[in-house]
């Protein structure tokens, strides 16, 4: 909402500087968004006339003309085309600013002299709207008497300030002029005088005009309309055209402008018909029929169905209630006669029109939010009061007022010591109902009670949390005190599983990884990137409807498409490695339609590439996490085949014997979907499996007494055969005395044959209770060995 | 006999002062004093001695082969300490060129930011509670007193799944769940994700996060409301740092306020960071509104409470003086290893 300071200041007293009174408005809950200065960077111009006009000697484009100033008369140069001999003209004199910091100086232009420069709209920072005529190609030619010398900018009325308003949406009373002036006299103290409203007596009767029906009263609390005739369309004073452009609307003619006038002074949207166009002369105020249709002022089409509500007459619609009128019925040069409406309609209904055909007028902004009954009549009379003042048509006598809503206020009953209690601060009920009053508020203290009859315009007002917040924004939020909660201590905690996550990411973060932050919704073609193809294996997936493109449809199974991009976006920008991990939710819906929410799964997700970064380095990663939670005797980790992933290079993970999750080596063809041709490591694991299964107990044992014997084991067995296989045989075999098997060297390659592999492992041998003798190892590591040849067909080297 | 003995002392005396290694002193020792040594080379001539004289030259080669021994160590120890020297200073390395990186990583910039947050909070005796993503349109809007078509829903432009089920658009819907399964005295807060259909610039994505914050008990004053959120802003941008309440408002809320911090750029003297306005809008709160606490099943007779909500992502890029959300969600490594 834009507010120019001079029509504000028609209706309250104001003497403080613009910024005061901003940051009064603001602290009593009135945001002021910005205060702009017009004519700012504007000085030294004044209005001069042209009084000779020579030709250049020099320059064929461009002429010599002789200004009068006032003061003085001045040479100056100019190649406009649009100068003649009489007009008035701004004039930059030497030393002038234009906006944009331009300086203008005394100059020789082709031989001749020049003390200043003629001025043109655009060169002011003027459109057509602040001036008609600013944008000619050319000089702006002032179309009205000014003295010459004047400050252009007086001359122009910009000299105006222009405060610009967040109102939000409890205060569509504060959508208007009057209602800030209002918020104004209460916030500085000083008196409020709304405009005085006086109709003149009209001619003939409006009830043989024209005549009002409502057929959906409920969606039409109230209908008001006036009649004028013999109206003259033409431009609206220029007073009244700057006001509307300084408030941000285009002016269009006088009466147009008289109607968005009222509105921004007085908050009641109005509109205006071509009455000579309305069949029957009868308005009908009734909901839509479906499919019918009606080109709005816009000069779009619309279709139309019954959740929305038309003004129409006895055959069409001639506008949609609330929101805008239609071409068929629009004031045009040639129109004669108007009715004037000024009416209340249905939030909810305005709502939805406006919602379902696209269409935010400020209208709608107004109505939507609710309006005052009695408003509606007042405005009316008050546009009746500007058509006669501007002498722009003749006013039949009487105004047809078809009301079905209660014109009755609002009563509150509140108590004045909830009121204190709610915001922790002692007034008197007299002091709150003071407070209350210079609200417009109508307040009787009854004991412990107060009786408040809320204003008209006042729809937000409910009940007693709303009286506190009215009491409060006055007394003034920051005049509160700031204490600290007494009463039932609480013990701030995080729980058990919020613990293990903050766990989970600090010992991933020691692995090297940085946490990234990804969206949650992705392209539905995500799947296909990552190499899933086969239309089974494709999840189910939670579709927007109104995504903001096709790339941001559905929300994601699976994060692994979003850390890759991460991968890759880093790999183009030059990084020799990435390493990165995200905890987030997958969302999996139960079944489609959704009929319930979907589930969220938390998946944590490894990906990661650079010089040393392989298979090995991944899993290290998860065995250092799976080692945290107790987990990694619990852990195996089998050969698994997944399209995203290397056939060969593929673990699931099993936690006693749940599938926790995949790791392995990215497919070279889904990498290069990615534009990444280095080896790329993902991990996707069950966040909730591996919580669920953490083992937080920990118990001391003692530390080993007697020494351990360490032998080495190279064997050599068949390529298929898997570490694993083989280490789980060794601890079978060497049962409580073999404390240690750790793999130390794998081999292939000369001195092996064709098909086999040799692996080196290092055994340590303890008992708790004693010191193992040579022959009791040897035994036991002979039995391993021949144990490892029966079950593996392992070979020693 | 004896001459030769003192012989040996003296010759031993001269090469000692002469060993300049500790090899040399290896090889003096076994010269004189080991087994084919000097000294005892002499003292296998003791049986040609009269037998009244052995103890008088045993006890002189004891007393050679003591005095011996103890120059030996004196020696030892000086050239011990000199060769020790001489390794330091052979081990002399360029302290000033680069360690051996170890790589460890870094929690991301908003996670970091929250765990203050949540510090804070859990310090004042709040709990951290979570709701789901996607959301009932009930408890995302219904509940929180914005119904069907009221105009407060154009504010946060919404992504729906359908009609009824839709990505939420603050974390305030958590309110309600939690009113639902606890009885008061409630004290959480609630960080989570929210989603509003805003196309991506600097200071808008689709994505971003918030902490909600909600106090719900006997007897609570707006005056609480400012004293926990004081105690939040100090504790986040500084001791220094003031606070200011205007009124606002939310539908969920009244009375309703934003708060503003003095700016963390200028510390309230005006800069570009605060629009030349010395404060900066962090978070909107205010007191519960009744029909929020029925929605929840809270008697507003019974119990009155606050509520707050604050962008993660905003302060976080407030914190560390970050000009673009864009940078939160593109995870250039460059910019994650700053924090």
């Amino acid at each position: 909402m834009l507010v120019p300071l001079k029509w504000l200041k028609e209706y309250v007293e104001i003497d403080v500087p613009v910024e005061q009174l901003a940051h009064s408005l603001t602290m009593t809950g009135t945001k002021v968004e910005g205060i702009t200065k017009q004519g700012e960077g504007i000085s030294n111009v004044v209005v001069g006339k042209i009084c000779e006009i020579h030709p250049h000697p020099n320059a064929d484009k461009l002429v010599v003309c002789h200004v009068d100033v006032g003061d003085r008369k001045l040479q100056i140069v100019t190649g406009a085309p649009n100068v003649k001999e009489g007009q008035l003209v701004p004039v930059a004199l030497d030393g002038a600013t234009l906006p944009g910091g331009h300086k203008i100086k005394a100059t020789t232009l082709r031989g001749v002299e020049s003390y200043g420069m003629l001025c043109s709209g655009q060169e002011l920072g003027l459109t057509d709207e602040d001036y008609p005529g600013a944008e000619v190609d050319g000089i702006l030619i002032l179309q009205e008497e000014y003295p010459l010398g004047m400050d252009i900018r007086e001359a122009l009325g910009l000299d105006d300030q222009v405060l610009e308003f967040e109102i939000t949406s409890n205060r569509p009373d504060c959508l208007s002029v009057v209602g800030i002036a209002r918020e104004a006299s209460v916030a500085l103290n000083s008196p409020f005088e709304p405009p005085h409203i006086e109709v003149k007596p009209g001619v003939g009767d409006v009830n043989a005009e024209a005549k009002v029906l409502v057929q959906d009263p409920d969606l039409c609390p109230r209908y008001c309309a006036r009649v004028v005739k013999d109206v003259k369309v033409g431009p609206s004073p220029l007073w009244m055209q700057r006001r509307l452009a300084s408030a941000g609307v285009r002016p269009i003619n006088n009466i147009v402008d008289i109607t968005n006038y009222v509105m921004l002074e007085m908050g009641q949207p109005m509109h205006a018909f071509d009455l000579d166009k309305v069949a029957g002369r009868t308005i009908v105020v009734r909901r839509a029929r479906d499919g019918e249709k009606l080109v709005t002022l816009d000069d779009k089409e619309r279709v139309l169905n019954g959740d929305m509500l038309v003004i129409a007459d006895i055959e069409k619609p001639i506008g949609l209630a609330g929101v805008m009128g239609g071409a068929n019925t629009e004031i045009t040069d040639g129109t004669k006669n108007i009715l004037l409406e000024s009416a209340l309609f249905d939030r909810g209904i305005v709502r939805k029109t406006s919602k379902a055909l696209g269409i935010r007028s400020e209208a709608s902004l107004r109505f939507e939010k609710g309006l005052d009954i009695h408003n509606a009549m007042a405005a009316l009379d008050r546009a009746a009061q500007l058509i006669q003042e501007l002498g722009a048509g003749t006013v039949v006598e009487g105004v047809i007022d078809v009301c079905h809503g209660s014109l009755e206020n609002r009563v509150l009953e509140i108590s004045w010591k909830r009121v204190n209690g709610l915001l922790g601060i002692n007034l008197s009920a007299d002091e709150m109902a003071d407070v209350l009053r210079r609200l417009e508020f109508k307040v009787e203290v009854k004991g412990e009670y107060m009786r408040i009859e809320v204003p008209s315009f006042r729809q937000d007002i409910e009940g007693v949390a709303d009286i506190a917040e009215e009491v409060a924004r006055i007394y003034g939020y920051n005049n509160i005190p700031m204490t600290l909660m007494e009463g039932t201590v609480t013990r701030g905690r995080k729980t058990g599983r919020q613990k293990l996550m903050d766990r989970v990411k600090e010992v991933l973060v020691g692995t090297g990884l940085y946490e990234v932050v990804t969206y949650s919704f992705t392209s539905p073609r995500v799947y296909e990137s990552i190499g899933i193809t086969d239309p089974q294996l494709i999840p189910k997936t939670v579709k927007i409807l109104n995504p903001l493109g096709e790339d941001q449809s559905i929300m994601r199974t699976t994060l692994i498409p979003s850390l890759l991009e991460v991968l890759s976006r880093n790999r183009n920008r030059g990084m020799e490695r990435c390493q990165i991990f995200e905890i987030g939710p997958a969302f999996l819906p139960k079944s489609l339609p959704l009929e319930d929410l979907p589930e969220e799964k938390p998946l944590l997700t490894i990906a990661e590439y650079g010089p040393d970064i392989d298979y090995y380095d991944l899993k290290g990663k998860i065995e250092v996490l799976l080692d945290e939670f107790g987990l990694l005797a619990e852990a195996e980790f089998v050969p698994h085949v997944h399209p995203t992933f290397h056939p060969g290079r593929t673990a699931l993970l099993k936690l006693n014997g749940r599938e926790t999750g995949l790791l392995g080596e990215v497919h070279p063809k889904v990498a290069q979907n990615y534009q990444l041709e280095e080896r790329i490591l993902v991990a996707e694991l069950e966040l909730d499996v591996l919580l669920n299964s953490a083992k937080e107990e920990r118990k001391y044992r003692p530390l080993p007494k007697y020494p351990a014997v360490e032998r080495d084991l190279a064997l050599v067995v068949k390529k298929e055969v898997l570490s694993a296989q083989v280490e789980r045989c060794i601890r079978e075999l060497g049962g409580q005395l073999l404390e240690k098997v750790e793999l130390f060297d794998v081999y292939e390659g000369a001195q092996i044959p064709e098909g086999y592999k040799s692996l080196a492992y290092s055994l340590s041998y303890r008992a708790s209770d004693r010191t193992l003798t040579d022959e009791e190892i040897n035994a036991l590591h002979d039995s391993i060995v021949k144990g490892l040849e029966e079950r593996l067909g392992a070979r020693l080297r | 006999m004896k001459a030769e003995l003192e012989q040996i002392r003296r010759e031993a005396e001269q090469v000692l002062a002469c060993v300049s290694n500790l090899q040399d002193l290896s090889n003096f020792r076994v010269e004189y004093l080991g087994k084919k040594g000097k000294l005892t080379q002499v003292l296998r001539g003791m049986g040609t001695l009269p037998l009244e004289e052995r103890p008088k030259i045993g006890q002189l080669a004891n007393e050679i082969r003591a005095y011996l021994e103890e120059e030996i160590e004196k020696r030892k120890k000086v050239l011990e300490e000199e060769a020790l020297s001489q390794r330091l200073r052979d081990e002399v390395i360029d302290v000033t060129m680069p360690g051996r990186r170890h790589y460890r990583g870094k929690l991301h910039p908003l996670n970091i930011v929250l765990n203050e947050i949540k510090d804070i909070f859990l310090g004042m005796g709040f709990e951290i509670a979570e709701g789901p993503e996607v959301e009932w349109d009930y408890y995302n809007f219904e509940a929180l007193n914005i119904p069907k078509n009221h105009p407060a829903r154009d504010t946060q432009d919404t992504f729906y799944i359908t009609e009824n089920i839709l990505l939420r658009t603050h974390t305030s819907p958590t309110q309600i769940r939690v009113m639902e399964r606890q009885k008061p005295p409630i004290k959480i807060i609630v960080p989570g994700r929210v989603y509003r259909s805003d196309a991506v610039d600097a200071t808008h994505s689709p994505i971003f996060h918030q902490v909600e914050g909600l106090v719900i008990d006997k007897n609570i004053t707006m005056c609480d409301l400012k004293g926990v959120l004081d105690v939040f802003a100090k504790e986040m941008f500084g001791p220094q740092t003031k606070t200011q309440f205007r009124p606002h408002h939310f539908p969920f809320t009244e009375p309703s306020a934003e708060m503003d911090v003095s700016c963390t750029t200028c510390g309230g003297k005006g800069c570009r960071v605060c629009s030349y306005t010395g404060w900066i809008e962090i978070l909107g709160a205010g007191m519960v509104h009744p029909k929020v606490l029925q929605y929840g099943g809270i008697d507003p007779e019974q119990y009155s409470g606050f509520a707050f909500g604050m962008g993660l992502d905003r302060i976080t890029n407030l914190k560390y003086g970050i000009d673009d959300i864009r940078l939160l969600f593109e995870n250039d490594i460059r910019f994650l290893e700053q924090f």
